[in-house]
């Protein structure tokens, strides 16, 4: 009996890394690590971050997102450059490679909910609908870190781990 | 080539030194500063601000302990509140010392960030944070004074969002420029600064 290579790749990955409230699967892609940060009182912006990794051999594409607590949602990216840091907003949406893994995260690629309805609060996970190209849409929930923090709280160790 | 295009270019070539020469300015950290540091001694300056009770701010109110001040605006999603998030961080760990610090939030979004808005938005900060709003020529003379770079860029939707300098400044107590902490920089790092500053004071 043989099993195709990805398939022992994803049980290899399955049994190695415990299983993660939060991540989800569309298709083929692995949409992992949602979160947001809570917002200060009368913030009207914040930022969404998830990794997004593309197995099939077709190229994907983050087209729009939604969530009902924000009036626009927008794909953007930001850039420092000199010490200048410059937003963006990406009308064509966020390339998801065949093969590749493209990371959401501070400082680059976010998702930019703005015109907040309500202030996104701390440990309650919000909804958020992704809309890809070809492997269509998802209903997933951010996790909610604290306003500013440099990542989602309970992932911190892991990416600690990750770097040393 | 012609005078006028030659005129152009000398202009363009120009406008790169003297961009280089900022930026190289900019960079400047408090270790690069013992020689002498003539290049970033213009940095700061008189300014007047509006604080989060609606009263009066100047330069004059910092004197006497050295100062953190960086800029920005509440609409801004990630590297703001990740920057106010770091430095309510860097005060807790400087324990007593931290005391011996002024610490200001600047908005450049005069349009929209009043003593009311940025009141309510460092509130989820360490209350040590001041935020200061200004009227534009109040935020243009004080990005000036700084050399902080911002420009508002409109967006999509008729609304606008700021690219703007996004480093802490450093002050010392009597308002001359010690350095930097950049976007992105190891925490120890910025508490090393901090610390060396605090001990200044
Ligand atoms: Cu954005």
């Amino acid at each position: 009996m043989r099993f195709p290579t990805y398939t022992l790749i994803a049980a290899m990955l399955f049994a190695a890394t415990p299983a993660l409230a939060g991540d989800y699967t569309l298709g083929k892609l692995d949409i992992d690590r949602p979160w947001t940060r809570a917002t200060p009182p009368g913030a009207k912006a914040a930022g969404g971050f998830v990794t997004i990794a593309n197995s099939s051999a077709e190229d994907d594409r983050l087209v729009s997102a939604s969530a009902i607590f924000a009036g626009r949602v927008e794909l953007h990216t930001m850039d420092m450059t000199d010490g200048v840091m410059k937003m963006r907003h990406l009308p064509d949406g966020i390339p998801v490679p065949a093969g590749e893994t493209v990371s959401l995260a501070p400082g680059g690629l976010h998702v930019m909910f703005m015109e907040l309805k309500e202030p996104i609060s701390e440990a309650t996970p919000v909804p958020v609908s992704l809309t890809f190209e070809k492997a269509g849409t998802i209903e997933i929930e951010m996790s909610v870190a604290k306003p500013g923090a440099p990542a989602p709280e309970n992932h911190k160790h892991m990416h600690d781990e990750g770097k040393n | 080539m012609s005078r006028r295009a030659l005129s152009i270019l000398a202009g363009a070539v120009l406008a790169l030194v003297l961009a280089i020469v900022a930026v190289a300015t900019m960079n400047l950290s408090p270790s690069g500063q013992s020689g002498g540091g003539s290049g970033t001694a213009d940095i700061g300056g008189a300014f007047t601000l509006t604080g989060e009770d609606g009263t009066i701010v100047t330069e004059a109110d910092f004197v006497g302990k050295p100062t953190a001040i960086f800029f920005g605006f509440t609409f801004c999603p990630d590297v703001c509140p990740t920057t106010l998030y770091e430095l309510s961080g860097l005060i807790e760990a400087l324990g007593p010392d931290a005391d011996k610090l002024n610490y200001a939030f600047v908005s450049v979004d005069w349009q929209r960030d009043g003593p009311a808005e940025l009141a309510r938005y460092t509130s989820s900060f360490d209350d040590r944070i001041r935020g200061l709003a200004g009227t534009e020529e109040q935020i243009e003379a004080i990005t000036k004074a700084y050399r902080v770079y911002y420009k508002k860029i409109p967006t999509d939707d008729g609304d606008y969002t700021i690219d703007h300098t996004a480093s802490v400044y450093l002050m010392d107590g009597e308002g001359g420029f010690v350095g930097t902490l950049s976007y992105g920089e190891a925490h120890d790092s910025m508490l090393e600064k901090l610390k060396r500053l605090a001990a200044s004071a």
